[in-house]
């Protein structure tokens, strides 16, 4: 039932993030209630006027859970990079949420800048976990620069749209059987995360579906439901679609034949 | 001799002998809260004290934030 990256086990297949909640505390408590072991982080400019730190840092750290830092808000192969780098040292990670945007009105993952990145930072020692989209050769090309982990986009970041192209992300379960496939952006609900577990997918990310909703600790365990649901779902095996109706009651004819 | 530099898009004015090392100090945070770059590159805790600043550096500070 457990997922395995590199060298660590981990139980729950959601990950979570930590943008956008009420407060620290209702963050606190949504990292506990969907027992998550994944969280996203990410750093920004120091404004010149730096306040004290964020005591999310603390909660994050308290709560036991892995940090993914990301690197929102590149454009460039060269800004990554150097995020990632800094990622690294400050929150004492290799592994990387690599995002670089191409679109800032869909926040579409520029595939050719991210590949360059990813093979910089292969090769520099990190753990990829690259944000792309669901195109088959785009998701190839990262598994050969190096990446055992993708994490192609369900819908655009922060729509709530679910998954757009199921058939997309199916073919990437069915070429790429190896790979640790993620979904991240888009989710909505909690079955949008079931229906990526369904489809295979080894884990979903999941940030404003929970952290804007009304009550961000509940919609938390909804998604833990969720994600094992699915997963259990696709251990067990769905059943094959039937054009018509299959009588499920093993009777023989009518009950009465008068 | 007085250096011209931006941090963080802010303009500040340094002694020509500063090392980014002294930057951080001088900005008053605990050295290890913030990631630190020089004109883009990333420039390691350890290797700041080594880092001589110029004239016209742009030196950026990060820190952590939450994320999705």
């Amino acid at each position: 039932m457990g997922l395995r990256i590199g060298d660590v086990a981990l139980a729950s297949r959601f990950f979570q993030g930590t943008a956008g909640y009420p407060s620290p505390q209702v963050l606190q408590d949504a990292i506990a209630a969907s027992g998550t072991e994944v969280v996203t982080v990410s750093l920004k400019r120091q404004l010149a006027a730096a306040g004290t730190p964020n005591d999310f840092y603390g909660i994050i750290r308290k709560a036991g859970a892995r940090m993914l830092p990301n690197t929102a808000g590149c454009k460039t192969a060269k800004e990554a990079v150097t995020l990632a780098h800094m990622a690294r040292e400050l929150f004492d990670t290799h592994w990387i949420k690599l995002e670089v945007i191409g679109d800032d009105y869909t926040l579409q993952p520029d595939p050719f800048e991210l590949l360059e990145a990813t093979r910089t930072l292969v090769k520099d020692g990190f753990e990829v976990f690259p944000y792309c989209t669901d195109d088959l050769v785009s998701c190839q090309r990262l598994l050969d620069a190096g990446c055992r982990i993708l994490m192609p986009w369900g819908a655009p970041i922060g729509s709530g749209q679910g998954l757009l192209n199921p058939t997309a992300l199916k073919t990437l379960r069915a070429r790429l059987p190896d790979a640790l496939l993620v979904v991240d952006a888009g989710i909505g609900s909690p079955k949008d995360a079931v229906q990526a577990m369904e489809l295979g997918f080894d884990a979903v990310l999941v940030n404003t579906a929970v952290s804007h909703s009304h009550d961000p600790v509940k919609m938390a365990r909804a998604f833990k439901l969720a994600v094992e649901a699915g997963r259990l779902a696709h251990e067990a095996g769905i059943m094959a679609r039937q054009e018509m109706a299959v009588p499920s009651t093993p009777v023989t004819g009518q009950p009465f034949v008068l | 001799m007085t250096f011209h530099i931006t941090v963080n898009g802010e303009p500040r004015s340094i002694d020509a002998a500063t090392t980014l090392a002294d930057l951080v100090a001088a900005l008053g945070e605990p050295p290890a809260s913030l990631a630190t770059a020089v004109n883009g590159d990333f420039v390691p805790r350890g290797a700041r004290a080594t880092v001589q600043l110029h004239d016209g550096d742009a030196v950026f500070t990060f820190q952590p934030i939450t994320g999705g």
